[in-house]
């Protein structure tokens, strides 16, 4: 017996309640919307069970974190552009700790599995980890895509008075765009 | 208004729809009041009364806004050009002919076809089950309409003499399976099933439960109570059918009079009931019985291109002419080539 | 037995059972949501406030500078009474709006069809408690049980907090439709949303990414404020670009007079990428074609934020496109891909502006090329470019070699106003099925009258409110994946200018290999035109696979 055979004995039970802490951080009139089993009317929810069903088995498989990685960021995708601090995004990772505690702290404890628990906090921990690199890289991405908005509203404005980069140095028929050249 | 509240305040009016009745017809007597007149004669016309003014009022002032828009939701292929395929679904979804709007709503107004939609079967791996509580949204809304209606119909066996066939084949149908005596109509009691169904459901889906009100609540509380003391009186106190009728068809032919020897306290009750409805019909979200047909997203043709709308109070408003337009930049087009009306520039106009 | 202090403000990872902070859950004891206001109004979530200056222009009320994060929006002494003299002035004239307030029986059907509600789950974005924030107010001042119950009818007093928060959700909602199609009654939150925002407008309330695109479209002709030879340059810029790609030196022309035809799609595809790539379709599809069209700067803009704004603003910008084709002679007008637009023109631009045609010389739109006479646009005489191109196709009369985009993985998105207020579906899907051999439908309930929002039109496609279109487009993007994912689509192609606008950044963050492109760039891309250099590059100078060895 070890401790990825009692993961996978109870992998319905704890993944259950792992998704359900998840979704409790949504507004309560919204959660059994969110628990609606439609993957195009309900992508939010959809996400959040899959994407943990993923995740649960890369931790005991002990996948790569390119794959591991790529479950997670569907989720902090998401959870990066809704009503969320920073901590409330990624808080759900820890949630899996205190479930498997709750879950098979005894059963671990009776089979001597300790060492092997103490792993498998580190994995989640690492999850943690993954996690606070993505959401950073997704918040970088929405600042990033608002100012390439602003640059691909104007930019054939620029080529045209002959101020983007692509035609440099040549600002001849600039004459009516003073403003611009000062944000240049 | 919260649920908990909400419920409360819904349950203390119908308690008190049902002891003002009481008290007026089976409480009073015992001091030598006797009002069933009341009850029984008054307050159903006046009810009636309410109800016809009330809806006849809604519907006048609902016509006599006007439609400026032809707005239909589209929901179907349009009709454009003749190869491209615009069958009967899309003139239903889409109609471009006064026909296709009649199919539509009869469609909607009949089938629920907008509800109905909902239920459309959509692909996906693995998922069996798929907007399900919808797909009882529609079922519990066919089926409370429909009892309510036969239900309806079947009460006209008071107001009718001799009754009208449809009345007569209705009971037969509905009364299909004879197990109890007297004839146990499915229609009650389905009728009570989806009405508790629409109730439970506003209670238990969190979504629904967030928006509902006491409006909301009220009325369902409102028939449920009617049926169920329609029930009570058919099947547990077998109350008096032909003094009943005795009053309806007074009541029905203008010579109300309250029948020799009473009628039992549950009929007032009942009666009560179902007259605070019928007053409280045009008041409420009720009306949406006659709204519906006025829909414009529904009752319109979506033939805007082909057809002009007429909008009785289409705005004067001020345009930015082509004139105006050219004064501000015409030195600006002759520089770049553009065409101009006028050749000479007049002095700047800057607004 | 939480482990991390409670000062600290972060959630406790452990507490597994219950959220404390969310009450007792499943008993649904939770406050009623009459009783949430006021609204917490937040960063990304809303629009920046409309300048005092571009009110002035198009002379709407009480211009002045404010801030939406502030306590004072500098309303003016009368508000309440504005509102609601208002709100009775609409109800008397818009029979929607009447009825919409008043027959709502809040049966939930269409809570979970908003893509805002969807992405977010905020409970106010259903679109009947979106709605019910307007209804209270009528309950509680022309109705006879709101005036006499209050809060048990659903009623509640207009005050600062209750107009803020309608505010903040009139502006989260994109008059996309997608729930009155679901609606039993055909109840429309678009048009309680317009009808929200004349109110606010009255108000001065309006936010600037409308009302400067107003400003602007009003004075100059177009929502970016391009001056006339601007405008033109803008073209003959195209004009060089294309003969690069394919040697071929198109010759569009400008304010043209006896033109048959007049040409008006959006700016936004004439400076904004990728609808750039569109814009030179059109003039490549026109110069093939021999069409004797014309492009006006007058007429510059085909889009219309005053369908955003009120019904007279939408009147008063829509109105310029009757008088130019008046004052330049044209038999009719073509129209280019855009939503809104379209929107305008199919249900609103006849009855508003015919007036204006009066004594042109505009008749019934026939196709020159082919003959077809577009019988469904007999009386607003203006066509659709899909429909003019399908006809063309179906004909034969356009030369193309769908191989040329044998690269692309093409899927569509339906947008909400050709879809809802019109009914476009299979016009657009010949032609790409036609200039494309790989095309992929997404799941029907994302497309079709079932379409999702881009999560950005009705002007709130600004910057600043990214979170919000980020959550708004989430089931678009959702169902984009998966056809990337199922079918390896790589191009996702829509008829809507706003959709050029907005999707790619859509795509950029949820799925970017995914490319957005506009129908008539693919259609482009793959005609065979006369006197065509061997074509290495498509219209973006992206080389396409397989030609460029053959060099």
């Amino acid at each position: 017996m070890n401790l990825n055979n009692l993961l996978s004995e109870k992998r319905s039970v704890i993944l259950k309640k792992w998704c359900d802490l998840t979704l409790q951080t949504y507004p309560e009139e919204s959660q059994s919307f969110f628990r609606k089993k439609d993957q195009f009317a309900n992508p939010v929810g959809h996400t959040i069970s899959e994407g943990l069903a993923s995740i649960y088995e890369g931790l005991l498989e002990g996948a790569d974190v390119g794959r591991i990685s790529e479950f997670l960021d569907r989720i902090i995708r998401v959870r990066a552009i809704q009503e969320f601090s920073p901590s409330e995004a990624v808080s759900f990772v820890f949630g899996l700790k205190s479930i498997i505690r709750e879950e098979l702290g005894s059963r671990i404890l009776q089979n001597g599995l300790s060492e092997e628990w103490a792993a498998l906090d580190a994995r989640i921990d690492g999850l943690a980890l993954l996690c606070f690199d993505i959401y950073a890289q997704c918040r970088q991405k929405i600042f990033d895509i608002r100012v390439n908005e602003v640059r691909k509203r104007s930019h054939r404005l620029l080529q045209m008075a002959g101020l983007s980069y692509e035609i440099s140095e040549d600002n001849e028929n600039n004459k009516d765009n003073g403003d611009l050249q000062e944000d240049k | 208004m919260n649920i908990v509240l909400s419920l409360i305040v819904s349950g203390l009016a119908i308690s008190a729809l049902v002891v003002i009745p009481f008290a007026g017809v089976w409480a009073a007597p015992f001091y030598g009041v006797h009002i069933e007149w009341l009850f029984g004669i008054v307050i159903p016309y006046l009810a009636a009364i309410t109800f016809f003014v009330g809806m006849i009022y809604r519907v006048v002032k609902w016509a006599k806004s006007p439609v400026p828009f032809r707005i239909p939701t589209t929901c179907s292929q349009q009709k454009s050009l003749p190869w491209i395929k615009y069958d009967y679904v899309d003139k239903l979804d889409n109609p471009s002919t006064r026909l296709g709007v009649w199919g539509r709503m009869i469609l909607e107004v009949l089938f629920f076809r907008s509800l109905f939609r909902n239920t459309r079967l959509q692909y996906g791996e693995g998922q069996s089950i798929k907007y399900t509580s919808s797909k009882w949204l529609w079922i519990g809304a066919i089926g409370f309409h429909y009892t309510f209606l036969v239900v309806i119909i079947r009460h006209l066996r008071f107001f009718t003499e001799p009754m009208p066939f449809f009345v007569k084949i209705i009971e037969n149908v509905d009364g299909f399976f004879q197990i109890f005596l007297p004839t146990a109509y499915q229609s009650g009691l389905l009728l009570g099933a989806a009405a508790t169904f629409l109730l439970l459901r506003r209670v238990l889906i969190p979504q629904v439960r967030y928006v509902s009100l006491p409006a909301d609540y009220f009325p369902l509380f409102l028939i449920l109570t009617i049926a169920g003391t329609g029930i009570l009186m058919r099947y547990v106190l077998k109350t008096d059918v032909v003094s009943i009728k005795e009053l309806t068809m007074g009541l029905v032919s203008f010579s109300p009079k309250i029948p020799e020897g009473g009628i039992s306290v549950v009929f007032y009750i009942h009666l009560f009931l179902v007259s605070a409805l019928f007053a409280y019909f045009p008041f409420s979200k009720l009306v949406h019985m006659g709204g519906v047909f006025l829909s414009p997203t529904r009752n319109l043709e979506n033939n805007n291109r082909a057809v002009r709308h007429i909008n009785p109070w289409n705005p004067k408003v001020k345009i930015h002419t082509y004139e105006e337009y050219e004064d501000d930049f015409r030195e600006k087009m002759i520089g770049a080539g553009l065409p101009v009306e006028k050749k000479v520039a007049p002095t700047e106009n800057k607004e | 037995m939480a482990v991390i202090p409670k000062s600290w403000n972060v959630p406790q990872p452990d507490v597994l059972t219950k959220k404390i902070d969310h009450g007792p859950a499943s008993m649904g004891l939770q406050k009623g949501w009459m009783s949430t206001t006021p609204v917490q109004i937040k960063e990304g979530m809303h629009c920046h406030a409309a300048l005092a200056k571009n009110l002035k222009t198009v002379g709407m009320p009480n211009p002045r500078d404010w801030s939406v994060m502030g306590d004072d929006w500098k309303l003016p002494e009368n508000w309440k009474e504005i509102v609601l003299d208002g709100l009775k002035d609409r109800l008397g004239r818009f029979r929607s709006f009447q009825l919409f307030m008043d027959i709502c029986v809040r049966c939930g059907a269409c809570a979970d069809k908003c893509h805002y509600y969807i992405g977010s789950g905020d409970p106010k974005n259903m679109p009947v408690l979106r709605a019910e924030l307007l209804r209270s107010i009528y309950r509680k001042n022309f109705t006879l049980a709101g005036k006499l119950l209050g809060p048990v009818a659903g009623a509640r007093n207009l005050t600062y907090d209750v107009l803020k928060e309608l505010w903040y959700y009139l502006y989260q909602c994109t008059e996309c439709r997608r729930c009155s199609v679901f609606c039993p009654y055909g109840i429309d939150t678009a048009e309680i949303t317009m009808m929200g925002r004349e109110l606010t407008n009255l108000l001065g309330l309006n936010i600037d990414w409308i009302a400067g695109p107003v400003a602007n479209c009003y004075r100059t002709g177009n929502h970016m404020g391009i001056q006339p030879h601007a405008f033109k340059e803008m073209i003959d810029f195209f004009v060089d670009e294309i003969e690069d790609v394919t040697g071929v030196r198109v010759d569009p022309s400008f304010n043209r007079k006896g033109a048959e035809i007049l040409f008006v799609t959006p700016s936004g595809d004439v400076f904004g990428d990728p609808g750039t790539y569109t814009a030179m379709g059109y003039l490549i599809l026109f110069h093939q074609l021999g069409l004797d069209v014309t492009w006006s700067t007058y007429a510059s803009e085909g889009g219309n934020f005053g369908l955003f704004t009120s019904n007279e603003m939408m009147k008063r910008l829509n109105a310029k496109m009757y008088a130019e084709a008046k004052r330049l002679g044209v038999k009719w007008i073509l129209g280019g891909e855009c939503g809104h637009m379209w929107r305008v023109i199919n249900q609103y631009m006849g009855t508003m502006n015919l007036d204006v045609a009066e004594g042109s010389k505009m008749e019934d739109p026939v196709s020159p090329i082919t003959g077809t006479k577009f019988e469904n646009a007999k009386s607003t005489k203006m066509v659709h470019i899909t429909e003019f191109t399908a006809d063309l196709l179906r004909h034969n009369k356009l030369k193309v070699d769908p191989s040329r985009n044998d690269h692309l993985k093409v899927t569509f998105h339906d947008s909400c106003n050709t879809s809802r207020g019109m009914g476009l579906f299979e016009e657009p899907r010949y032609v790409i099925k036609n200039v494309c051999n790989h095309f992929y439908e997404m799941p029907p309930n994302t497309i079709r009258e079932q379409t999702y929002c881009c999560g950005g039109g009705s002007g709130l496609n600004a910057g600043e409110d990214m979170e919000l279109r980020m959550r708004g487009g989430l089931p678009r993007a959702n169902a984009v994946k998966y056809v990337h994912e199922k079918h390896g689509v790589n191009k996702l192609a829509c008829v809507c200018a706003i959709d050029r606008a907005v999707l790619p950044n859509l795509m950029e963050y949820y799925v970017p290999e995914v490319d957005v492109t506009g129908v008539h760039e693919m259609v482009a891309n793959a005609m065979v035109l006369d006197g065509e250099k061997k074509k290495t590059v498509d219209l973006r100078g992206e080389p396409l696979p397989g030609k460029e060895d053959s060099e």
